[in-house]
Protein backbone atom coordinates (compact mmCIF):
# COMPACT_ATOMS: atom_id res chain seq x y z
CA UNK A 1 0.00 0.00 0.00
CA UNK A 2 2.87 2.65 0.12
CA UNK A 3 2.20 5.34 -2.66
CA UNK A 4 3.18 8.62 -2.72
CA UNK A 5 -0.60 10.27 -1.61
CA UNK A 6 0.17 8.38 1.75
CA UNK A 7 -0.09 10.48 4.88
CA UNK A 8 3.13 9.52 7.37
CA UNK A 9 3.47 10.56 11.08
CA UNK A 10 6.41 10.55 12.97
CA UNK A 11 6.99 9.26 16.08
CA UNK A 12 9.57 8.00 18.40
CA UNK A 13 11.61 4.54 17.46
CA UNK A 14 9.70 1.74 18.75
CA UNK A 15 9.83 -2.11 19.24
CA UNK A 16 8.50 -5.34 16.81
CA UNK A 17 8.43 -5.54 13.10
CA UNK A 18 7.26 -3.75 10.18
CA UNK A 19 3.17 -4.44 9.81
CA UNK A 20 0.28 -3.31 7.67
CA UNK A 21 -3.00 -3.65 8.46
CA UNK A 22 -6.77 -2.36 9.21
CA UNK A 23 -6.57 0.73 12.48
CA UNK A 24 -9.13 0.22 15.30
CA UNK A 25 -9.10 4.07 16.85
CA UNK A 26 -10.33 5.98 19.73
CA UNK A 27 -9.67 8.71 21.84
CA UNK A 28 -9.32 6.73 24.90
CA UNK A 29 -6.84 5.21 26.78
CA UNK A 30 -5.26 0.95 27.08
CA UNK A 31 -4.68 -1.37 29.66
CA UNK A 32 -5.24 -4.97 28.57
CA UNK A 33 -6.08 -5.72 32.39
CA UNK A 34 -8.84 -3.10 32.56
CA UNK A 35 -10.17 -2.83 29.23
CA UNK A 36 -10.36 -5.81 27.46
CA UNK A 37 -12.38 -9.36 27.43
CA UNK A 38 -8.94 -11.14 26.26
CA UNK A 39 -10.98 -14.65 26.18
CA UNK A 40 -13.49 -13.09 23.30
CA UNK A 41 -10.92 -10.55 21.88
CA UNK A 42 -13.17 -7.36 22.88
CA UNK A 43 -13.18 -4.05 24.65
CA UNK A 44 -15.68 -5.68 27.94
CA UNK A 45 -14.91 -2.04 30.24
CA UNK A 46 -18.34 -0.39 30.30
CA UNK A 47 -16.84 2.81 30.04
CA UNK A 48 -14.16 2.52 26.93
CA UNK A 49 -14.62 4.26 24.38
CA UNK A 50 -13.68 0.78 21.93
CA UNK A 51 -16.54 -1.20 24.20
CA UNK A 52 -17.75 -4.02 22.96
CA UNK A 53 -15.60 -3.80 19.66
CA UNK A 54 -13.52 -6.70 18.14
CA UNK A 55 -9.60 -5.83 18.44
CA UNK A 56 -8.04 -8.94 17.44
CA UNK A 57 -5.30 -8.37 14.45
CA UNK A 58 -6.31 -4.87 14.35
CA UNK A 59 -3.58 -1.65 14.84
CA UNK A 60 -5.21 -0.55 18.00
CA UNK A 61 -4.55 3.77 18.15
CA UNK A 62 -5.47 4.93 21.44
CA UNK A 63 -3.83 7.85 23.30
CA UNK A 64 -2.04 6.62 26.66
CA UNK A 65 -1.28 3.52 28.22
CA UNK A 66 -3.04 3.13 31.78
CA UNK A 67 -3.83 0.57 34.08
CA UNK A 68 -1.59 -1.99 36.45
CA UNK A 69 1.31 -3.85 34.96
CA UNK A 70 -0.30 -6.96 33.69
CA UNK A 71 -0.16 -5.90 30.47
CA UNK A 72 3.70 -6.63 30.41
CA UNK A 73 2.59 -10.65 30.49
CA UNK A 74 -0.61 -10.14 28.68
CA UNK A 75 0.27 -9.03 25.36
CA UNK A 76 2.17 -12.15 25.14
CA UNK A 77 -0.04 -14.57 26.30
CA UNK A 78 -2.95 -13.30 23.88
CA UNK A 79 -0.45 -13.60 20.84
CA UNK A 80 -0.13 -17.00 21.92
CA UNK A 81 -3.53 -17.63 21.21
CA UNK A 82 -3.64 -15.39 18.54
CA UNK A 83 -5.90 -13.17 20.53
CA UNK A 84 -3.47 -9.98 19.92
CA UNK A 85 -3.88 -6.95 18.23
CA UNK A 86 -1.54 -6.85 15.16
CA UNK A 87 -0.10 -3.55 16.46
CA UNK A 88 -0.80 -0.82 18.82
CA UNK A 89 -0.01 2.48 18.52
CA UNK A 90 -0.27 5.22 21.27
CA UNK A 91 0.38 8.91 22.19
CA UNK A 92 2.28 7.94 24.83
CA UNK A 93 3.29 4.86 26.23
CA UNK A 94 4.61 3.47 29.59
CA UNK A 95 7.31 1.07 30.57
CA UNK A 96 4.78 -1.55 31.40
CA UNK A 97 3.53 -1.47 27.74
CA UNK A 98 6.98 -1.09 26.20
CA UNK A 99 8.01 -4.01 28.15
CA UNK A 100 5.11 -6.21 27.23
CA UNK A 101 5.29 -5.13 23.19
CA UNK A 102 9.21 -6.33 24.06
CA UNK A 103 8.19 -9.58 25.66
CA UNK A 104 5.54 -10.46 23.10
CA UNK A 105 7.52 -8.66 19.97
CA UNK A 106 4.46 -6.70 19.69
CA UNK A 107 5.31 -3.76 17.00
CA UNK A 108 4.92 -0.89 19.36
CA UNK A 109 5.28 2.97 18.25
CA UNK A 110 4.35 6.40 20.13
CA UNK A 111 5.50 9.67 20.72
CA UNK A 112 3.82 11.01 17.57
CA UNK A 113 4.38 15.26 16.84
CA UNK A 114 0.54 15.15 16.53
CA UNK A 115 -2.14 13.47 18.36
CA UNK A 116 -2.42 10.30 16.28
CA UNK A 117 -6.19 9.50 17.44
CA UNK A 118 -7.41 12.13 15.61
CA UNK A 119 -5.49 12.08 12.53
CA UNK A 120 -6.00 7.91 11.62
CA UNK A 121 -9.84 6.77 11.47
CA UNK A 122 -11.07 3.56 11.76
CA UNK A 123 -10.75 1.43 9.11
CA UNK A 124 -8.05 3.23 7.27
CA UNK A 125 -5.44 0.61 6.08
CA UNK A 126 -2.08 2.05 7.94
CA UNK A 127 1.59 0.63 8.26
CA UNK A 128 3.29 0.95 11.37
CA UNK A 129 7.75 0.81 11.28
CA UNK A 130 8.57 0.54 14.60
CA UNK A 131 12.69 0.93 13.40
CA UNK A 132 11.69 4.21 11.41
CA UNK A 133 9.05 4.81 14.09
CA UNK A 134 6.58 6.18 11.89
CA UNK A 135 2.67 5.28 11.25
CA UNK A 136 1.85 5.26 7.49
CA UNK A 137 -1.85 5.98 6.39
CA UNK A 138 -3.12 5.10 2.92
CA UNK A 139 -3.95 8.23 0.62
CA UNK B 1 8.10 -25.23 24.48
CA UNK B 2 8.94 -21.71 24.56
CA UNK B 3 12.64 -21.05 24.44
CA UNK B 4 13.91 -18.20 26.62
CA UNK B 5 14.36 -15.85 23.85
CA UNK B 6 12.43 -12.79 23.53
CA UNK B 7 10.86 -13.81 20.21
CA UNK B 8 10.99 -16.28 17.43
CA UNK B 9 13.03 -14.29 15.12
CA UNK B 10 16.33 -13.17 15.52
CA UNK B 11 15.66 -9.29 17.27
CA UNK B 12 17.33 -6.23 15.75
CA UNK B 13 19.73 -4.89 18.68
CA UNK B 14 20.95 -1.45 17.54
CA UNK B 15 20.81 0.42 20.37
CA UNK B 16 22.92 3.46 22.31
CA UNK B 17 23.10 1.90 25.49
CA UNK B 18 26.77 1.91 27.17
CA UNK B 19 27.36 -2.13 28.14
CA UNK B 20 29.83 -3.36 31.02
CA UNK B 21 31.96 -6.22 29.84
CA UNK B 22 29.49 -7.92 32.63
CA UNK B 23 26.78 -7.05 30.58
CA UNK B 24 27.55 -7.72 27.16
CA UNK B 25 29.06 -11.05 28.36
CA UNK B 26 25.20 -11.49 29.74
CA UNK B 27 23.84 -10.55 26.36
CA UNK B 28 25.83 -12.39 24.52
CA UNK B 29 24.74 -15.64 26.36
CA UNK B 30 27.77 -16.38 27.92
CA UNK B 31 26.25 -16.93 31.44
CA UNK B 32 23.10 -18.67 29.72
CA UNK B 33 20.31 -18.14 27.94
CA UNK B 34 18.24 -16.86 30.76
CA UNK B 35 20.55 -13.90 31.37
CA UNK B 36 20.64 -13.24 27.76
CA UNK B 37 17.07 -13.03 27.82
CA UNK B 38 16.70 -10.10 30.55
CA UNK B 39 19.53 -8.18 28.72
CA UNK B 40 17.64 -8.49 25.71
CA UNK B 41 14.49 -7.34 27.54
CA UNK B 42 16.34 -4.51 28.88
CA UNK B 43 17.86 -3.35 25.96
CA UNK B 44 14.58 -3.23 24.20
CA UNK B 45 13.00 -1.28 26.52
CA UNK B 46 15.90 0.99 27.40
CA UNK B 47 16.58 1.47 23.49
CA UNK B 48 12.74 2.61 23.43
CA UNK B 49 13.40 5.24 26.16
CA UNK B 50 16.51 6.56 25.53
CA UNK B 51 18.41 5.28 28.64
CA UNK B 52 22.39 5.87 28.13
CA UNK B 53 23.00 2.38 30.31
CA UNK B 54 22.20 -0.12 32.98
CA UNK B 55 21.88 0.82 36.38
CA UNK B 56 22.18 -2.66 39.50
CA UNK B 57 19.08 -2.86 41.52
CA UNK B 58 19.48 -3.99 45.38
CA UNK B 59 15.93 -5.62 45.31
CA UNK B 60 13.05 -7.14 42.92
CA UNK B 61 9.25 -7.11 43.62
CA UNK B 62 8.08 -9.49 40.48
CA UNK B 63 4.28 -9.45 39.66
CA UNK B 64 3.36 -12.89 37.89
CA UNK B 65 -0.60 -13.80 38.71
CA UNK B 66 -0.84 -16.93 36.57
CA UNK B 67 -4.10 -15.52 34.77
CA UNK B 68 -1.84 -13.11 33.59
CA UNK B 69 0.98 -14.78 32.75
CA UNK B 70 -1.73 -17.53 31.15
CA UNK B 71 0.24 -20.95 29.72
CA UNK B 72 2.32 -19.13 27.47
CA UNK B 73 3.81 -17.30 30.49
CA UNK B 74 4.20 -20.35 32.43
CA UNK B 75 5.75 -21.94 29.51
CA UNK B 76 8.66 -19.74 29.95
CA UNK B 77 8.94 -19.62 33.16
CA UNK B 78 9.45 -23.40 32.87
CA UNK B 79 12.20 -22.97 29.69
CA UNK B 80 14.05 -20.83 32.14
CA UNK B 81 13.66 -23.13 35.34
CA UNK B 82 14.81 -25.95 33.71
CA UNK B 83 18.35 -24.62 33.30
CA UNK B 84 21.38 -25.56 35.15
CA UNK B 85 21.11 -23.91 38.58
CA UNK B 86 23.91 -21.12 38.34
CA UNK B 87 22.11 -20.16 35.10
CA UNK B 88 18.56 -20.17 36.45
CA UNK B 89 18.88 -18.14 39.95
CA UNK B 90 17.86 -14.83 40.68
CA UNK B 91 21.23 -12.23 41.09
CA UNK B 92 19.63 -10.00 43.74
CA UNK B 93 16.86 -10.62 46.66
CA UNK B 94 13.43 -11.37 44.67
CA UNK B 95 9.88 -11.04 46.39
CA UNK B 96 6.49 -12.01 44.72
CA UNK B 97 3.42 -9.72 44.52
CA UNK B 98 0.01 -11.49 45.38
CA UNK B 99 -0.48 -15.32 43.84
CA UNK B 100 -3.55 -16.08 41.58
CA UNK B 101 -5.00 -18.98 44.13
CA UNK B 102 -5.13 -19.33 47.86
CA UNK B 103 -4.69 -23.12 47.98
CA UNK B 104 -6.90 -23.16 50.93
CA UNK B 105 -9.73 -21.32 49.56
CA UNK B 106 -9.82 -21.73 45.69
CA UNK B 107 -12.40 -24.75 45.68
CA UNK B 108 -14.96 -22.40 47.82
CA UNK B 109 -14.34 -20.04 45.71
CA UNK B 110 -15.26 -21.95 42.71
CA UNK B 111 -12.07 -21.26 41.12
CA UNK B 112 -10.93 -24.19 38.68
CA UNK B 113 -8.05 -27.39 38.50
CA UNK B 114 -6.81 -25.85 35.49
CA UNK B 115 -6.19 -22.59 37.43
CA UNK B 116 -4.84 -23.92 40.70
CA UNK B 117 -2.64 -26.29 38.09
CA UNK B 118 -1.21 -23.46 36.30
CA UNK B 119 -0.41 -21.46 39.54
CA UNK B 120 1.26 -24.87 41.15
CA UNK B 121 3.84 -24.94 38.08
CA UNK B 122 4.27 -21.26 37.88
CA UNK B 123 5.03 -21.42 41.86
CA UNK B 124 7.42 -24.47 41.13
CA UNK B 125 9.50 -22.38 38.57
CA UNK B 126 10.17 -19.16 41.05
CA UNK B 127 11.30 -21.59 43.65
CA UNK B 128 13.77 -23.14 41.38
CA UNK B 129 15.28 -19.65 40.14
CA UNK B 130 15.47 -18.74 43.75
CA UNK B 131 12.60 -16.02 44.33
CA UNK B 132 11.01 -15.90 47.51
CA UNK B 133 7.45 -16.30 47.43
CA UNK B 134 6.40 -13.20 49.85
CA UNK B 135 2.95 -13.15 47.51
CA UNK B 136 2.88 -9.51 48.77
CA UNK B 137 2.01 -6.18 47.11
CA UNK B 138 2.31 -4.50 50.59
CA UNK B 139 6.19 -5.87 50.75
CA UNK B 140 7.05 -1.92 51.42
CA UNK B 141 4.89 -2.47 54.79
CA UNK B 142 6.01 -5.85 55.75
CA UNK B 143 9.16 -7.14 53.73
CA UNK B 144 11.80 -4.52 53.28
CA UNK B 145 11.06 -0.91 53.02
CA UNK B 146 13.54 0.87 50.97
CA UNK B 147 15.70 3.09 51.67
CA UNK B 148 15.87 7.01 50.59
CA UNK B 149 17.99 7.11 46.71
CA UNK B 150 18.02 3.59 46.46
CA UNK B 151 17.44 2.08 43.08
CA UNK B 152 15.35 -1.32 42.93
CA UNK B 153 12.63 -2.41 40.18
CA UNK B 154 9.20 -2.77 41.88
CA UNK B 155 6.64 -4.82 40.05
CA UNK B 156 3.31 -3.72 40.97
CA UNK B 157 2.35 0.20 40.43
CA UNK B 158 1.25 0.61 43.94
CA UNK B 159 4.29 -1.07 45.68
CA UNK B 160 5.93 1.10 43.06
CA UNK B 161 4.34 4.32 43.54
CA UNK B 162 4.69 3.95 47.58
CA UNK B 163 8.29 2.86 46.93
CA UNK B 164 9.02 6.30 45.28
CA UNK B 165 7.01 9.04 46.84
CA UNK B 166 6.94 7.74 50.20
CA UNK B 167 10.49 5.95 50.67
CA UNK B 168 12.28 8.38 48.31
CA UNK B 169 13.75 4.82 46.12
CA UNK B 170 13.82 4.96 42.90
CA UNK B 171 11.81 2.69 40.31
CA UNK B 172 9.80 2.26 37.36
CA UNK B 173 6.57 0.37 36.99
CA UNK B 174 8.61 -3.18 36.07
CA UNK B 175 6.14 -5.18 34.61
CA UNK B 176 6.63 -9.49 34.98
CA UNK B 177 8.89 -9.98 31.99
CA UNK B 178 11.21 -6.61 33.02
CA UNK B 179 11.20 -7.58 36.69
CA UNK B 180 12.41 -11.25 36.07
CA UNK B 181 15.40 -9.60 33.50
CA UNK B 182 15.85 -7.09 36.73
CA UNK B 183 16.60 -10.34 38.95
CA UNK B 184 18.57 -12.43 36.78
CA UNK B 185 20.93 -9.11 35.28
CA UNK B 186 20.91 -7.52 38.69
CA UNK B 187 20.25 -4.25 36.88
CA UNK B 188 17.53 -2.63 34.89
CA UNK B 189 18.21 0.11 32.19
CA UNK B 190 18.67 3.82 33.28
CA UNK B 191 15.47 5.96 32.51
CA UNK B 192 12.39 7.19 34.02
CA UNK B 193 11.98 7.18 37.55
CA UNK B 194 15.84 6.55 38.50
CA UNK B 195 16.92 9.76 36.88
CA UNK B 196 16.57 13.21 38.83
CA UNK B 197 14.97 14.94 36.13
CA UNK B 198 12.33 12.57 35.91
CA UNK B 199 11.66 13.32 39.22
CA UNK B 200 10.19 16.93 39.49
CA UNK B 201 6.60 17.54 39.89
CA UNK B 202 5.04 18.72 36.67
CA UNK B 203 0.67 19.12 38.16
CA UNK B 204 0.19 20.82 41.52
CA UNK B 205 -3.27 19.92 43.41
CA UNK B 206 -4.68 21.38 46.89
CA UNK B 207 -6.38 19.35 48.99
CA UNK B 208 -9.33 21.78 50.74
CA UNK B 209 -10.16 19.00 53.34
CA UNK B 210 -9.35 16.18 55.06
CA UNK B 211 -10.53 12.91 53.94
CA UNK B 212 -12.63 10.98 56.56
CA UNK B 213 -11.30 7.13 55.37
CA UNK B 214 -9.33 4.97 53.56
CA UNK B 215 -11.73 5.34 50.42
CA UNK B 216 -11.93 8.75 50.27
CA UNK B 217 -8.03 9.07 50.42
CA UNK B 218 -8.12 7.02 47.11
CA UNK B 219 -10.95 8.50 46.10
CA UNK B 220 -8.69 12.05 46.25
CA UNK B 221 -6.02 9.35 44.07
CA UNK B 222 -8.51 8.43 41.94
CA UNK B 223 -9.52 12.37 40.49
CA UNK B 224 -5.91 13.62 41.08
CA UNK B 225 -5.04 10.00 38.88
CA UNK B 226 -7.97 11.02 35.88
CA UNK B 227 -5.99 14.49 35.20
CA UNK B 228 -2.69 12.78 34.61
CA UNK B 229 -1.63 12.90 31.02
CA UNK B 230 1.04 10.66 31.02
CA UNK B 231 3.48 7.95 32.96
CA UNK B 232 5.56 11.27 33.10
CA UNK B 233 3.38 13.53 35.14
CA UNK B 234 4.23 13.34 38.66
CA UNK B 235 1.38 15.49 40.52
CA UNK B 236 2.38 17.16 43.96
CA UNK B 237 -0.04 17.74 46.58
CA UNK B 238 -0.12 20.65 49.23
CA UNK B 239 -2.77 21.40 51.97
CA UNK B 240 -2.87 17.94 53.52
CA UNK B 241 -3.78 18.45 57.21
CA UNK B 242 -1.49 16.85 59.07
CA UNK B 243 0.37 13.74 58.34
CA UNK B 244 -1.28 10.99 56.32
CA UNK B 245 -0.61 7.43 58.15
CA UNK B 246 1.13 4.98 55.82
CA UNK B 247 -2.26 2.76 54.90
CA UNK B 248 -3.61 6.63 53.93
CA UNK B 249 -0.75 6.82 51.86
CA UNK B 250 -0.82 3.65 50.04
CA UNK B 251 -4.58 3.90 49.66
CA UNK B 252 -3.96 7.59 47.68
CA UNK B 253 -1.10 5.93 46.05
CA UNK B 254 -2.54 2.79 44.86
CA UNK B 255 -5.40 5.00 43.27
CA UNK B 256 -3.17 7.15 41.94
CA UNK B 257 -1.05 4.75 39.86
CA UNK B 258 -4.55 2.64 38.83
CA UNK B 259 -6.76 5.78 37.69
CA UNK B 260 -2.91 7.91 36.29
CA UNK B 261 -0.50 5.44 35.49
CA UNK B 262 1.84 7.05 37.90
CA UNK B 263 4.72 6.07 39.45
CA UNK B 264 5.41 9.26 41.75
CA UNK B 265 4.06 11.51 43.46
CA UNK B 266 4.89 14.22 45.80
CA UNK B 267 3.16 15.48 48.96
CA UNK B 268 4.68 18.95 50.03
CA UNK B 269 5.74 18.68 53.91
CA UNK B 270 5.14 14.83 54.03
CA UNK B 271 7.45 12.50 51.61
CA UNK B 272 11.12 13.08 52.06
CA UNK B 273 11.80 14.75 48.47
CA UNK B 274 9.17 17.92 49.12
CA UNK B 275 10.18 19.53 51.86
CA UNK B 276 8.90 22.42 50.12
CA UNK B 277 7.20 23.57 47.07
CA UNK B 278 10.82 25.06 45.24
CA UNK B 279 12.61 21.29 46.04
CA UNK B 280 9.83 19.88 43.47
CA UNK B 281 9.59 22.46 40.92
CA UNK B 282 11.87 24.45 38.61
CA UNK B 283 10.47 28.12 38.78
CA UNK B 284 7.47 29.28 39.79
CA UNK B 285 4.29 26.21 40.10
CA UNK B 286 2.06 25.41 38.07
CA UNK B 287 -1.85 26.96 38.89
CA UNK B 288 -3.05 24.92 41.59
CA UNK B 289 -6.48 22.62 40.95
CA UNK B 290 -8.44 22.13 44.36
CA UNK B 291 -9.83 19.26 45.54
CA UNK B 292 -12.63 19.39 48.49
CA UNK B 293 -15.15 17.57 49.80
CA UNK B 294 -18.03 18.12 47.18
CA UNK B 295 -15.14 16.35 43.94
CA UNK B 296 -14.89 13.03 46.54
CA UNK B 297 -18.68 13.29 46.96
CA UNK B 298 -18.97 13.89 42.88
CA UNK B 299 -16.51 10.74 42.97
CA UNK B 300 -17.89 8.76 44.84
CA UNK B 301 -21.61 9.43 43.52
CA UNK B 302 -20.39 8.30 40.14
CA UNK B 303 -20.29 4.49 40.98
CA UNK B 304 -23.47 4.60 42.79
CA UNK B 305 -26.10 2.11 41.82
CA UNK B 306 -29.63 2.69 41.11
CA UNK B 307 -30.58 0.20 43.85
CA UNK B 308 -29.37 -1.24 47.02
CA UNK B 309 -28.67 -5.15 45.70
CA UNK B 310 -25.05 -6.42 46.78
CA UNK B 311 -23.36 -9.67 45.98
CA UNK B 312 -19.81 -9.44 47.48
CA UNK B 313 -18.11 -7.10 49.83
CA UNK B 314 -13.95 -7.41 49.13
CA UNK B 315 -11.39 -5.93 50.93
CA UNK B 316 -8.33 -5.94 48.98
CA UNK B 317 -6.21 -3.84 46.36
CA UNK B 318 -3.70 -2.98 48.18
CA UNK B 319 -3.92 -6.45 50.53
CA UNK B 320 -5.23 -5.15 53.87
CA UNK B 321 -2.29 -4.43 56.64
CA UNK B 322 -2.62 -5.44 60.24
CA UNK B 323 -3.96 -1.95 61.31
CA UNK B 324 -6.52 -2.74 58.81
CA UNK B 325 -7.30 -6.49 59.82
CA UNK B 326 -7.54 -5.55 63.38
CA UNK B 327 -10.18 -2.63 62.08
CA UNK B 328 -11.79 -4.78 60.10
CA UNK B 329 -12.18 -7.75 63.25
CA UNK B 330 -13.30 -5.04 65.36
CA UNK B 331 -15.94 -4.08 62.91
CA UNK B 332 -17.22 -7.58 62.62
CA UNK B 333 -16.92 -8.60 66.31
CA UNK B 334 -20.16 -10.31 67.21
CA UNK B 335 -22.33 -9.33 64.03
CA UNK B 336 -23.30 -11.60 60.96
CA UNK B 337 -22.77 -11.13 57.77
CA UNK B 338 -25.70 -11.85 56.18
CA UNK B 339 -26.01 -15.11 54.30
CA UNK B 340 -27.18 -13.79 50.53
CA UNK B 341 -23.75 -11.30 50.69
CA UNK B 342 -19.85 -12.86 50.66
CA UNK B 343 -17.26 -10.71 52.70
CA UNK B 344 -13.63 -11.32 51.14
CA UNK B 345 -10.02 -9.86 52.82
CA UNK B 346 -7.24 -10.70 50.91
CA UNK B 347 -4.05 -9.75 52.92
CA UNK B 348 -0.32 -11.32 53.00
CA UNK B 349 0.68 -14.65 54.53
CA UNK B 350 2.79 -12.74 57.17
CA UNK B 351 -0.05 -10.54 58.73
CA UNK B 352 -2.56 -13.70 57.80
CA UNK B 353 -0.04 -15.54 60.43
CA UNK B 354 -0.34 -12.55 62.59
CA UNK B 355 -4.00 -12.34 62.40
CA UNK B 356 -4.42 -16.14 62.79
CA UNK B 357 -2.30 -15.34 66.47
CA UNK B 358 -3.68 -12.38 67.71
CA UNK B 359 -7.49 -13.38 67.23
CA UNK B 360 -8.55 -11.47 64.09
CA UNK B 361 -9.09 -13.99 61.86
CA UNK B 362 -11.01 -15.78 64.10
CA UNK B 363 -13.30 -12.78 64.57
CA UNK B 364 -13.54 -12.18 60.81
CA UNK B 365 -14.46 -15.98 59.85
CA UNK B 366 -16.94 -16.39 63.01
CA UNK B 367 -18.88 -13.61 61.30
CA UNK B 368 -18.97 -15.36 58.08
CA UNK B 369 -16.08 -13.45 56.03
CA UNK B 370 -13.19 -14.87 54.15
CA UNK B 371 -9.61 -14.61 55.00
CA UNK B 372 -8.03 -14.87 51.96
CA UNK B 373 -3.96 -14.58 51.96
CA UNK B 374 -1.35 -14.15 49.40
CA UNK B 375 -3.49 -13.20 46.37
CA UNK B 376 -5.74 -10.00 45.73
CA UNK B 377 -9.04 -10.11 44.35
CA UNK B 378 -8.36 -9.04 40.70
CA UNK B 379 -5.57 -11.19 40.46
CA UNK B 380 -7.25 -14.58 40.92
CA UNK B 381 -9.58 -15.01 38.23
CA UNK B 382 -11.90 -12.30 39.22
CA UNK B 383 -14.22 -12.79 36.25
CA UNK B 384 -14.31 -16.66 36.53
CA UNK B 385 -15.12 -16.52 40.28
CA UNK B 386 -18.15 -13.99 39.80
CA UNK B 387 -20.05 -16.17 37.31
CA UNK B 388 -19.61 -19.25 39.54
CA UNK B 389 -20.77 -17.27 42.01
CA UNK B 390 -23.59 -15.52 40.21
CA UNK B 391 -21.58 -12.29 41.81
CA UNK B 392 -22.31 -8.67 40.57
CA UNK B 393 -22.49 -5.88 42.63
CA UNK B 394 -19.27 -5.76 44.69
CA UNK B 395 -18.48 -3.32 47.31
CA UNK B 396 -15.48 -2.06 48.10
CA UNK B 397 -13.22 0.76 50.19
CA UNK B 398 -10.71 0.60 47.48
CA UNK B 399 -10.58 3.18 44.46
CA UNK B 400 -8.20 0.65 42.84
CA UNK B 401 -10.12 -2.11 43.13
CA UNK B 402 -13.41 -0.16 42.32
CA UNK B 403 -11.54 1.10 39.14
CA UNK B 404 -10.33 -2.44 37.76
CA UNK B 405 -13.12 -4.84 38.22
CA UNK B 406 -15.88 -3.08 35.70
CA UNK B 407 -13.96 -4.46 33.43
CA UNK B 408 -14.25 -7.92 34.53
CA UNK B 409 -18.02 -7.64 34.66
CA UNK B 410 -18.89 -6.44 38.21
CA UNK B 411 -20.80 -3.17 38.81
CA UNK B 412 -18.68 -1.77 41.32
CA UNK B 413 -19.43 0.64 44.50
CA UNK B 414 -16.92 2.37 46.73
CA UNK B 415 -17.50 3.05 50.11
CA UNK B 416 -15.96 3.10 53.66
CA UNK B 417 -15.12 0.05 55.20
CA UNK B 418 -17.45 0.91 57.68
CA UNK B 419 -20.20 1.16 55.54
CA UNK B 420 -19.03 -1.95 53.67
CA UNK B 421 -19.42 -3.94 56.76
CA UNK B 422 -22.66 -2.79 57.67
CA UNK B 423 -23.96 -3.06 54.48
CA UNK B 424 -22.70 -6.86 54.51
CA UNK B 425 -24.54 -7.46 57.60
CA UNK B 426 -27.69 -6.17 56.23
CA UNK B 427 -27.69 -8.05 53.22
CA UNK B 428 -28.13 -4.66 50.88
CA UNK B 429 -26.37 -1.53 50.19
CA UNK B 430 -26.26 1.02 52.83
CA UNK B 431 -24.45 4.63 51.85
Amino acid sequence: MSGPDNKVFQGHRGIGERVEGVALVADDNFSARYDLNRIEGTFSRPQHKLHGENYVGKILVLNIAKGGVATAWMLREMASRGMAPKALVLNAGNPIMAQGAAFANLPFVDRFDVDITSVIKTGDRVIVDPDKGTVEVAG
Amino acid sequence: MNTPSSGNNPISLDHDITLTSEEKAMLAGELGPARRYAMEQIIRVGGFFDAKDCIEVSQVHIMADPESLGLAGVEFLESLCALEADQRRVRVPTVTDPRGVDFEAYKRLGQTEEQANLERRAITAFKAMGIMMTDTCINYQTIMPPVRGEHIAYGDTGSSIYANSVMGARTNFQGGPSALAAALAGRVPRYGYHLDQCRRGSRLFDLSFRPDDLSEWGAVGGIIGGFMESYWDVPVVTGVDGTPTSDEMKQIGAALASYGSTALFHMVGVTPEAPDLSSVFDGPPPKSISIGRAEVEAFLASYRPSDDQLDVVVFAAPQLSLVEMETLAGLLDGKKINPSVALLVATSPEIKNACDRMGFTAKIETAGGIVLKGVCFYQMYAREIGEAQGWKRLMSNSAKLVNIIGGYGYEPLLASMEKCVESAVKGRIIT
